[in-house]
């Protein structure tokens, strides 16, 4: 994307009037996508988006400034506006030199989606929205997605470090309504992978377009939901939502840095039921949350964070990790050029327990069981977190019985995580998901096997 | 100024050949964002960034494409590429792009010359000076998690081929802080926020003052056990609800069976304290505007009046398709999306008590400061509406302890019906909507 020598040249301007660090980070982003809604082929879309951020760190201070303009002209604008806003304390000169360009790593994309035909990405949809209407009547209206985009991304700092990464990821969403006497429900269906349009050959748009019709119909019988502290059984996949905001978002070191967290000052601790091993992963070749690199360059990892119950390490970006001398874990992400790195998750799981998930529902007298769920947020200062079910039903004397409808479900995390009491063996990876922080979204996978918390607030109507 | 925005949309729009309509969409922004930590500059960002959307209509088949550069390369490349996505699409006979409506924009100053000349140094002193003031504000403020300050200079320019040329510039900033306040091992956190067009419009102190508060009254907060009680809505609670009001009263969804209210003009659909506006030319507005997304005059639309619903929200589309005139409701996520249709400056007519006045009636209710998780326990269509909750309890007319991790639940429908009250306390916020305060019975608070 950009020459070594250009590299150079711009972060010597970016050091010249003295820094501890300098970084350039390329990205050229393609993209395309199509939608289809009411059905009609309503959009087809093709973007591109391409630029330089430049990072330079004096003392405490970061300062950024980003370019769409990658000539050395604006290059060279754009490290010098950097340094300038960095310029809050002196520092010392020093010379660049980057030379260890690094192979670019093989694409594991097997079918690259440049390559297939905007026609045959718009076939998926209308294919999605024949097979949610031939589901019946009472469902009313169908919206499908299609998206798929291609990141190139070089990072070059002041330590030598030069290096890049191919991200290709696609996606496929498909959405019902459904109409009966009670009114309107919703039905949502996605999936997601870092791959090519070899996707659709382990995911099939048809089933997926079914699926989600089936949801909003079953949701047409649904009862209020419950109100009030009860136990609650996490579907296969589910929960990796729910340990993403109890105890996930908790775990940056950006945010214990600041005391900002309710896990700040705890490793060491027991903070969660002894069965529970949380681990965050971005070597999962294909999940949505996997890269090769971070983007600071640092390759992505394997981090177990909670081993038996117990804290053992936080996620780190390299600006928090140099200031503990330690390395940066591999979890410095940014949504684009344009952005500052920060600590972000890339797939948080939980590993398989022991027990049979259909013992954990006839083991719970009454409850809620939830089968899907539908994002939630954090307070990580106070440990209180949200998330949403979408699909859900009560637990009656052992058994799955009426669905329920939408609502949150409240809880606080270290509470939670010690509250913890089955794990299945069903483990499965949820849906693709975008996590929000400080105004910055990135694509982040999560999992888990059928699991059991003894009590968490539902947020229904009913008594 | 380089070469203007507008001379930019209407040369890619004259590269329309016979029969293709053609919108361009151009923006530029220039941004200052400044994070103070610990009496230090933690991070200092400038940027400048620029992009062009085009979309086309051909034959009744729409295609878009955008990109983040405004070379002549990269127009041409976005041109052909969104007129190849136009083969892809559905034909549309209602398909097309804006045309001049007669209606004249409203004449708005949103530009103003003094922020461009505040100096990097000025704006420095103001982030920090917004720390400082947050925690000086009360002892058990112990820090930030985070202290900003931001600015933005924005101009876009709308053209099409059937004759729409518009433009727009302003300027706008804002301090934000989200402060940390501890007592014994416990952390609550609160935020504060000053917005303007310019940075002499800006209060640190009031700022500051306002994350202390909202962290400081939440110290000592514990879960309630559940039961049915009027919540009061604070400003900012209430701006977020009816972003979601407003949502329902889409054209797109209207016409898309995904309206809770789309057989119901000239209902009652809310309490008779409830008169809902949508005005972008309301200078007041954060979020004012004299055009819409596609270059039309925005327009002063009376959604709900006295409870009953009065109109919905149009693009040119959705108008055209619904046999109405749009209602300059064309709204876009920037230059890499297409237009669709969405609020732009909701408010509702303010009573005439202020917020202790509505409490002191109250024997037992929820004083609501914060939600959380309306992404994730808000459906829009089917209207079902839960969310989490922090604030105050109200026992027999006056706040009382703090509560935290419960939640709040009703629908959407039975929330505007069962409105006992509008607040006087009208503010406009950094969102689409102005906060006022909102008392609503009979609302499940859910906790142990």
């Amino acid at each position: 994307m950009l020459e070594a020598e250009l590299v150079n040249r711009t972060l010597s301007v970016a050091m010249r009037t003295g820094a501890d660090f300098a970084e350039i980070f390329a990205e050229d982003r393609r993209s395309s996508s199509a939608i289809l809604d009411d059905g009609r082929v309503e959009e087809v879309v093709s973007g591109r988006d391409r630029g330089a951020g430049i990072r330079v760190v004096v003392g405490e201070t970061t300062g950024f400034a980003h370019t769409a303009d990658l000539t050395e002209t604006g290059l060279a604008a754009a490290a010098g506006a950097a340094a300038a806003a960095a310029r809050q304390s002196g520092g010392a000169r020093r010379v660049v030199e980057v030379s260890s360009l690094d192979v670019p790593r093989p694409l594991t994309v097997r079918v690259p989606p440049e390559d297939v035909p905007k026609s045959t990405k718009v076939a998926l949809l209308t294919a999605a929205d024949a097979a949610a209407r031939s589901t019946g009547s009472a469902i009313t209206q169908v919206s499908a997605r299609y998206g798929d985009g291609r990141r190139r991304i070089l990072v070059a700092d002041s330590d030598g470090l030069f290096t890049s990464d191919d991200q290709v990821r696609t996606l496929f969403s498909v959405s019902c309504v459904a109409t009966g006497d009670t009114g309107m429900q919703t039905g949502r269906e996605s999936a997601g992978r870092t791959a090519g349009f070899e996707l659709f050959d382990l995911y099939d748009v048809e089933e997926m377009a079914r699926r989600a019709a089936q949801r909003a119909l079953t949701k047409l019988t649904a009862r209020p939901a419950p109100s009030g502290e009860m136990p609650v059984v996490v579907g296969p996949g589910g929960g990796g939502v729910l340990f993403h905001e109890a105890c996930g978002h908790g775990l940056e070191a950006d945010l214990v840095a600041k005391s900002a967290s309710v896990f700040a000052g705890r490793i060491g601790e027991t903070v969660a039921a002894p069965m529970v091993t949380l681990i965050d992963d971005g070597t999962m070749a294909g999940e949505w949350g996997h890269y090769g690199i971070d983007d600071e360059g640092k390759p992505a990892a394997r981090n177990v964070l909670i081993a038996d119950g117990v804290l053992t390490d936080y996620m780190w970006d390299r600006l928090r990790a140099r200031k503990e001398g330690r390395a940066s874990s591999g979890n410095g992400r940014r949504q684009s050029y344009q952005h500052l790195p920060m600590v972000r998750m890339t797939n948080t799981y939980i590993d398989n327990g022991d027990a049979e998930p259909d013992d954990i529902v006839a083991d719970t007298s009454h409850g809620v069981y939830v089968a899907q769920l539908g994002g939630g947020q954090v307070n990580t200062a106070t440990g209180d977190f949200v998330f949403g079910m979408t699909e859900a039903y009560l637990i009656e004397n052992g058994r799955i019985t009426a669905p329920i409808r939408e609502g949150n479900l409240i809880g606080n995390g270290p509470d939670v995580l010690t509250r913890i009491d089955a794990l299945g063996n069903d483990f499965a990876m949820g849906s693709p998901g975008t996590c929000g922080k400080d105004g910055q979204g990135v694509p982040v996978g999560d999992g888990t096997p059928t699991l059991r918390v003894t009590a968490l607030t539902v947020g229904g109507t009913a008594a | 100024m380089s070469k203007s925005l507008l001379d930019i949309a209407e040369r890619v729009v004259g590269w329309a050949g016979d029969g293709v309509d053609v919108e361009a969409f151009v923006a530029r922004d220039h941004e200052t964002e400044i994070r103070a930590y610990g009496g230090e500059v933690e991070s200092l960002t400038v940027a400048s960034s620029m992009g062009i959307g085009v979309r086309i209509v051909r034959d009744g088949r729409q295609g878009f494409a955008y990109a983040a550069a405004l070379d002549d390369e990269t127009l041409r490349e976005t041109f052909d590429e969104a007129l190849d996505n136009s083969r892809f699409g559905s034909v549309d006979e209602f398909a097309g792009v804006a045309e001049p409506d007669g209606v004249e924009p409203a004449s708005l100053d949103l530009y103003r010359s003094e922020l461009v000349d505040f100096g990097t140094e000025e704006k420095v002193a103001l982030a920090l000076e917004l720390e400082r003031a947050t925690v000086a504000a009360d002892p058990r403020v112990t820090g930030v998690e985070s202290a900003d300050y931001a600015d933005t200079t924005y101009e876009a320019a709308v053209a099409t081929s059937r004759g729409v040329a518009a433009s727009a510039r302003e300027t706008g900033c804002y301090l934000v802080a989200y402060s940390l306040a501890s007592d014994n091992d416990e952390t609550q956190t609160g935020f504060g926020f000053s917005v303007g067009r310019h940075p002499g419009e800006l209060s640190a102190e009031m700022a500051g003052a306002d994350a202390a508060d909202r962290a400081t009254r939440l110290l000592g907060a514990a879960k309630a056990p559940t039961r049915r009680l009027t919540v009061v809505l604070d400003p900012y609670v209430t701006a977020r609800l009816l972003g979601i009001v407003g949502a329902t009263l889409s054209g797109d969804a209207v016409l898309k069976g995904r309206s809770l209210f789309a057989d119901r003009m000239e209902e009652a659909v809310g309490a008779s304290s409830l008169t809902l506006v949508d005005d972008a030319t309301d200078p007041d507005a954060f979020t004012a505007s004299a055009i819409d997304a596609e270059g039309l005059a925005t327009r002063r639309v009376p959604l709900i009046s006295d409870g009953v619903l009065q109109a919905f929200l149009y693009d040119t589309y959705t108008a055209r398709r619904a046999g109405v005139s749009s209602t300059g409701s064309a709204v876009r996520g920037g230059f890499k999306g297409t237009p669709g249709v969405g609020a732009q400056a909701l408010r509702l007519t303010p009573g005439t008590r202020t917020q202790a006045e509505i409490v002191s009636d109250i024997d037992d209710g929820l004083l609501v400061q914060g939600v959380t998780g309306l992404h994730s326990g808000v459906n829009a269509v089917s209207g079902d509406f839960s969310v989490g909750a922090e604030g105050l309890r109200i026992r027999d007319g006056e706040t009382a302890e703090p509560i935290r991790e419960v939640t709040i639940a009703s629908t959407i429908q039975r929330l505007l019906m069962d409105v006992t009250e509008v607040g006087s306390d009208l503010e406009w916020l950094p969102m689409s909507a102005a906060g006022v305060t909102l008392a609503i019975a009979d609302v499940t608070m859910s906790g142990t």
